[in-house]
């Protein structure tokens, strides 16, 4: 489904991202985990069009979509939500999701019909699987926090996406609300049959529930492969608890 | 094909313009640089430090120094009018929406453009030039005023003076930083607030002092603010937003395509003018000089 | 509250004007009228789309030429010179929105302000073609003839001065193109103009080419906007230079800001509370600009929302008080 291969960004004189590859299999569950600094939104902001590569290729369904606009990414069938939330704080959250849907449907450029009852089933049961049905007509910028990280998940689900990218979806999340957002996460995955390729910091979660962990460190693929066998690797030990005792 | 002489001329009211035009665009230059602000309200303190100039020199009479003390009195009242107005009012609008503070700035060209109505009337004022520089010499046939000569040698000496303090002195150093990056500079404990102030008063002090500096060659007059901040902006966008020699280098410009357009094409150099920043904008937003925003 | 149309009451009202027999009332109702338009045109852009232009006049004056130049110097007839404002206007929007389009905020700003000054320019220089710096006065009233004609056949059409037609007309045009103008706001379009303003990168990752839209609402807000420019030539007896300098930029966009931004209406309550105070306060002082200015900063520190949004705050509270009507 999405193959990354040898991207490579600098910033200045820094190098963010040397040389990173790796596969994600359809209908598969995939992290990339790595320390602060490895890299990780980098390579997400490469993957999905916010930055252009200096080098490199990214391979979405053997086409390939280096570089090319956001927009028209995510018609291709790439959704992603983002590590800071990133909603329409002012729509409400039924509206929030609701453009979601116009625009992939296509509906964006009518000018003249009401867009109010648009799509209005479709947003609901959206609302309904993110749990925020009860918070529709609310201004999305007054949820909670965890609220607005539904939010930017149904958001991304609207788009009807065949992979979804996950940039810390559990980011500032209290340990229960983030069990009860994985589960979510990966029961909408198998009910929709989604790729899913997330990053995070919390490993517990990144364990759990991912097919394959690709490891970054310093902006360079050191692992990859199944949990048991990053978990074991020599190499991540020594960055992880190395990076502890330092 | 116009004489030599004709096209000096040009050249030399070409760079007075572009003198004045420095000191004004410099201090908005300055504001955009630290406060991401494009102040409208600039054009209205030079008119002011214009108008008090012209009213010191009525109240001290034609002595050797009365202009000189008008010139500087009314930059330094005009200074402490934008240090007030940044210190009690603008402070509040950091952090809102950039429209408001933009708005905010357009209110103080409404209000203090009619208060200078109320004080001073509609009629235009005129100061005589200072004792000492009222005569004019002869360059290839063509009279230069003693006074053009003297701004054309101030001005950049006031260009060179700013430069050397933003460049070596401290307080340079933190507008520079500032400039950069203004949460930086907060979280190392440096007086962010105080700083604003001190920016907005000292871009005040330049606008003052070009609208005091050129009272013996233009009449003061409402709705020369109006008509030099846009003129402004033009140098500060060529120039590039926040850049000192980009706004030196823009004013430069501005003022040989005015007088030569005027020359050349007397219908189009104001077009040619603004089809300049366009063009500027549209293929280096960020000016000649200057850098793009974060 | 609910299902009343209170569009057409009050465009229906607004008709009744010339018959409370002073001139003056008419004159700025229809004053208002225009102006209530050009800046729900900006609205469109900066309320909805979240663009701050400076040149917004640009598109007014060249309406307002548009229609003067062809009325005046060709002699085309009204019903032909008043879309054809919207066209030109547009099609300049077209071309200088698309280089606006692709800056950002601050530059944006300075280009549609270049741009808007260029159109000053040409119009103040060309003398040819618009007059120069005089401007082009006495622009003709449209041909009310036929209106003389069908009030044989319909009484109520008849007896009215050409200045109150003229009035009669802009309301019916202006309050189509108020309609068309709400359809596009509450359409799909409107929705992902809305989300631009919001979050232009969460846009363009549901999918929203935003410099596209982006350029589409500045062609649009350029069109109405001439649309409104074209009826304020003739209605101000003459076209000026001064139609697009930047200053009559700002004076529209204070009054979408006094009305209030985040509605429809709020420009065109902002248009007649600004028109009205104008009048009321110029007959005792000169110093209009102090008063505005004044009313300006009020807005900006203690109602950023606007009449309109004050007024929906307003709303909102009380709704808060008597408790949660319906989910």
């Amino acid at each position: 489904m999405l193959d990354v291969r040898g991207v490579v960004k600098s910033f200045g004189g820094f190098l963010a991202v040397g040389g990173v590859s790796f596969t994600v299999a359809p209908g598969s569950i995939g992290a990339i985990i790595g320390p602060n600094g490895a890299g990780k939104t980098t390579l997400f902001n490469l993957i999905t069009g916010h930055l252009r590569p200096d080098a490199g290729q990214v391979m979405f369904k053997g086409r390939d979509v280096t570089g090319i606009a956001p927009h028209d990414l995510c018609r291709l069938g790439m959704g992603r939500s983002f590590q800071r939330t990133n909603i329409f704080p002012r729509l409400t959250v039924f509206e929030n999701v609701q453009a979601a849907y116009v625009s992939h449907r296509g509906r964006g450029w009518n000018l003249f019909h009401p867009v109010a009852r648009l799509y209005q089933e479709e947003t609901e049961a959206i609302l309904r699987a993110v749990g925020l049905l009860d918070h529709a007509r609310e201004e999305s910028g007054f949820l909670s926090h965890g609220g607005q990280k539904q939010l930017e998940l149904g958001i991304a689900l609207a788009l009807e996406p065949e992979i979804l990218l996950l940039d810390e979806p559990t980011a500032g999340m209290s340990a229960s609300e983030t069990r009860e957002s994985i589960a979510l996460i990966e029961r909408l995955a198998r009910e929709r049959r989604l790729t899913l390729l997330f990053t995070e910091h919390d490993m517990e979660v990144v364990f759990s529930i991912s097919q394959r962990i690709t490891v970054l460190h310093q902006g360079k693929v050191i692992a990859d492969g199944p949990p048991a066998e990053v978990r074991r690797d020599p190499e991540v030990r020594r960055v992880y608890l190395g990076e502890k005792h330092a | 094909m116009p004489e030599l002489s004709f096209v000096v001329a040009q050249c030399l009211s070409g760079l007075t313009a572009s003198m004045f035009l420095f000191l004004i665009a410099s201090g908005l230059s300055l504001i955009f640089g630290v406060l991401r602000v494009l102040n409208f309200a600039h054009g209205t303190f030079y008119m002011l430090g214009a108008y008090s100039a012209y009213q010191v020199v009525q109240w001290l009479g034609t002595g050797p120094v009365s202009f000189w003390v008008a010139a500087l009195g009314a930059a330094l009242g005009v200074a402490i009018l934008g240090g007030l107005v940044e210190r009690f009012l603008f402070r509040h609008l950091y952090g809102k929406e950039e429209l408001y503070q933009l708005l905010f700035t357009y209110s103080l060209v409404l209000i203090l453009g009619d208060v200078a109505k109320i004080l001073w009337g509609t009629q235009q004022k005129s100061v005589g030039r200072p004792p000492g520089l009222t005569g004019s010499f002869s360059l290839l046939g063509i009279t230069v005023p003693h006074y053009n000569l003297f701004i054309l040698l101030l001005a950049p000496a006031i260009a060179l003076g700013f430069w050397f303090i933003l460049q070596r002195t401290r307080a340079g150093r933190f507008i520079r930083a500032a400039a950069l990056d203004r949460e930086t500079l907060g979280a190392l404990g440096v007086n962010v607030s105080a700083l604003y102030t001190g920016v907005f008063v000292v871009a005040s002090f330049l606008g003052g002092l070009g609208g005091a500096l050129i009272t013996p060659m233009r009449a003061v007059v409402p709705g020369m603010d109006t008509d030099v901040i846009v003129d402004a902006f033009v140098v500060v966008v060529i120039g590039g937003l926040g850049s000192f020699w980009g706004t030196f280098l823009g004013a430069l410009i501005y003022g040989q395509v005015l007088s030569f357009g005027i020359l050349f094409f007397p219908r189009f150099s104001i077009f040619a003018i603004f089809a300049l920043m366009a063009t500027v904008l549209v293929i280096r937003p960020w000016g000649l000089l200057g850098r793009p925003l974060k | 509250m609910r299902r009343v149309p209170w569009g057409l009451l009050i465009v229906i009202a607004a008709f009744f004007v010339p018959s409370l027999g002073s001139r003056f009332y008419t004159f700025l109702a229809n004053d208002v009228a225009i102006w209530a338009l050009f800046a729900t045109s900006l609205n469109l852009l900066v309320g909805y789309t979240g663009l701050v232009s400076f040149g917004h006049a640009a598109y007014f004056g060249i309406g307002a030429y548009t229609t003067g130049i062809l009325m005046k110097k060709l002699g085309v007839p009204f019903l032909l010179a008043f879309p054809a404002a919207g066209l030109v206007a547009g099609l300049f929007a077209v071309f200088f929105g698309f280089f606006c389009v692709r800056l950002t905020r601050i530059y944006f700003a300075m280009l549609t302000l270049a741009f808007a000054q260029i159109v000053w320019a040409i119009c103040f220089k060309w003398n040819e073609l618009t007059g120069g710096e005089q401007g082009m006065p006495e622009i003709p009233y449209p041909d009310f003839g036929w209106v003389e004609k069908a009030a044989a056949v319909l009484p109520f059409l008849g007896g009215y001065r050409t200045s109150e037609y003229f009035y009669f007309t802009c309301l019916i045009l202006i309050a189509v193109a108020l309609w068309v103008l709400r359809r596009i706001v509450a359409s799909p379009f409107g929705r992902m103009l809305t989300t631009i303003r919001e979050n232009p990168e969460r846009a363009e990752f549901i999918g929203v080419n935003v410099r596209r839209y982006e350029l589409a609402a500045f062609t649009l807000a350029g069109l109405f906007a001439g649309l409104a420019g074209g009826l304020f030539g003739i209605f101000n007896r003459g076209v000026f230079p001064d139609f697009a300098y930047w200053t009559k930029s700002s004076e529209v966009l204070i009054m979408t800001l006094l009305g209030g931004m985040g509605t429809f209406v709020g420009p065109s309550v902002g248009a007649l509370v600004l028109i009205w105070l104008n009048q009321q306060i110029v007959s005792y002082t000169e110093y209009w600009p102090l008063v505005l200015g004044t009313i300006l900063v009020l807005l900006l520190f203690v109602f950023p929302g606007g009449l309109a949004g004050a007024a929906q705050s307003l709303v909102r509270a009380m709704q808060r008080k008597r408790g949660p009507a319906r989910a």
